[in-house]
């Protein structure tokens, strides 16, 4: 096996998420939703309630709307990476997740390649939001969008390596929905996607730390930085560490000697 | 019986193979060995243990103790070299069905590291040979159950495999599908001498002419050509030497479990 097989192994695992992605119409077509649904609900909604004071990266009193756009990048990001866990319990427990693990490539770099590509898909429908959302006037300078990609690429690599770990521990199909309530919606919301960091420090000292210890917090704040052509060490500091944490543990998990497929059979019997 | 050739590198070895789910011994001591060109039905019951025995020699987990080689490479030490020469037709279904035939197949081809060119080939090659060239670009939903497995053996052998590995690959298909799938792979093992383990219940698929591994609750009750496994069941036929081989087995396991109670 040489790089040249490597790259063809990578190509055609990026290739086969694309085409269904494309081809599962209501998939594609939920994902571009939801966040579209979402900005006009809690747009509309908190726009009167919530009064956003001039914080980092913005420079004036910016429209709620536009305060919330990077948390829902972040947002699209989690149910893609969400959607590929899902997607891998479901072969799992079909059975075609066996076709990608008796490929001879090493099982770490098939776990990296099938990352690799629910990012590119998440990318692609980040920039299709971005695009809708500015008829909304969330107009971010044009360098912005150029800036945002490298942060789009690292906080998806986060929250697919999650889902991977999750995909990892997941028994059954079936607790699928407790993952949602346990990993979407807390992680969601104690962050700074929806509410300013300071707002919930007014609140609540408790949450306030919940929020700054939760990685999707810090997925949003260097989302919202790099779209404004900044930088935000900390947080990608925390966001590379994550990723390097979560990846370590679905390698852990799909691993043929300690992890979760000897444990419960692999679904064969 | 002349003594099997000892000098060529088996196609695959298993010696001492044993697994446990917690308490549930899955396989216990199961040894046996394919040369290439043999075809070999893997004969037991629904939980005999076959499904974990495909697992660990397709290396989806490790096993707890014994030793499975593919033309001499362990599949713990070099599972990269034995993954390479080995194709899986697995029990369930396995295909994206809202691909196209020809998308699945390149996506194998990618996994085995196939260039474009090549894979174009091999898949219009095999794709012929099952009769679905015409159907190339169909997507696979629309295929019906003996189709789609013909698809599945056509990816098995995208990369060109030497060994040859099957679960239960008759489960609800037509006779004739079937048939054309019996008569497909017992040709791939003469034409290009390939190994081939074909796992079942059904004892009809093991002709005379075929080896056989009878395996029952895990164990290995006996092995080798069909008509030897009879006759040294004293029997007949094999369905004969079946009942026989698990009777005995059912009969030696009551008497020890009385005893250690």
């Amino acid at each position: 096996m040489t790089p040249i097989h490597y790259a063809r192994c990578l190509g055609g695992i990026v290739k086969r998420e694309a085409l269904r992605w494309t081809q599962q119409r209501g998939r594609f077509f939920s994902a571009l939703v939801r966040p579209l649904v979402w900005l006009a609900i809690f747009a509309a909604g908190f726009h009167f309630v919530l009064g956003v004071s001039i914080i980092p990266p913005y420079e004036t009193y910016i429209p709620y709307e536009v305060y919330i756009a990077p948390g829902l990048l972040a947002m699209i990001q989690l149910f893609n990476g969400m959607q590929s866990s899902l997607s891998m319990v479901y072969d799992r427990e079909m059975g075609s997740m066996k076709t990608l693990l008796v490929s001879p490539f090493p099982r770490w770099f098939l776990l990296t390649a099938k990352l690799l590509a629910s990012v590119v898909v998440s990318v692609v429908q980040a920039y299709i939001f971005l695009a809708i959302a500015w008829f909304w006037e969330i107009d971010p300078p044009p360098l912005g969008y150029l800036t945002v990609l490298p942060a789009l690429i690292l906080s998806g690599l986060m929250l697919g390596a999650l889902g991977l770990v999750l995909s990892s521990f997941i028994r059954q199909l079936e607790n699928f929905a407790g993952v949602m309530n346990f990993v979407i919606f807390p992680m969601f919301f104690a962050s700074s996607a929806l509410y300013p960091l300071w707002r919930v420090k007014e609140s609540s000292l408790t949450l306030y730390w919940i929020c700054q210890a939760n990685p999707f917090t810090h997925a949003t704040e260097l989302i919202r930085f790099a779209l404004y052509g900044q930088m935000a060490p900390l947080s990608a500091g925390v966001v590379a560490g994550a990723t390097l944490l979560f990846m370590i543990l679905a390698v852990w998990g799909y691993d043929p000697g300690r992890g979760l497929l000897a444990r419960r059979g692999g679904g064969g019997e | 019986m002349t003594p099997a050739p000892q000098l060529a590198t088996p196609a695959l070895d298993v010696s001492g193979l044993s697994h446990a789910f917690g308490p549930r011994q899955a396989l216990r001591d199961v040894g046996f060995s394919l040369a290439p060109g043999d075809f070999t039905v893997l004969l037991g019951l629904n939980g005999a243990g076959k499904t974990t025995l495909f697992a660990l020699v397709t290396r989806l987990y490790h096993s707890r103790q014994g030793r499975i080689a593919v033309f001499g490479h362990d599949i713990r030490r070099q599972p990269s070299a034995a993954l390479a020469a080995m194709g899986v037709v697995f029990q369930q279904p396995t295909l994206d069905l809202d691909l196209t035939v020809r998308q699945n197949l390149a996506y194998h081809a990618s996994l085995h590291g196939l260039s474009g060119s090549r894979a174009r080939l091999r898949i219009e090659e095999e794709l012929e040979r099952v009769g679905l060239a015409d159907r190339r670009d169909t997507r696979v939903r629309q295929l019906s159950g003996g189709q789609r497995r013909r698809v599945e053996l056509a990816r098995a052998l995208v990369h060109d495999p030497a060994l040859l590995l099957l679960d239960e690959p008759t489960v609800g298909l037509d006779i004739e599908s079937r048939r054309f799938l019996i008569d497909h792979v017992r040709h791939l093992c003469r034409s290009r001498d390939m190994a081939v383990l074909w796992a079942t219940h059904l004892i009809d698929e093991a002709d005379d002419t075929a080896k056989v591994i009878v395996l029952h609750q895990g164990q290995v009750l006996d092995q080798g050509p069909v008509p030897q496994v009879a006759a040294r069941a004293g029997v007949p036929t094999l369905r004969a030497a079946f009942d026989t081989l698990t009777h005995q087995h059912q009969g030696t396991r009551q008497h020890q479990g009385g005893a250690a109670r």
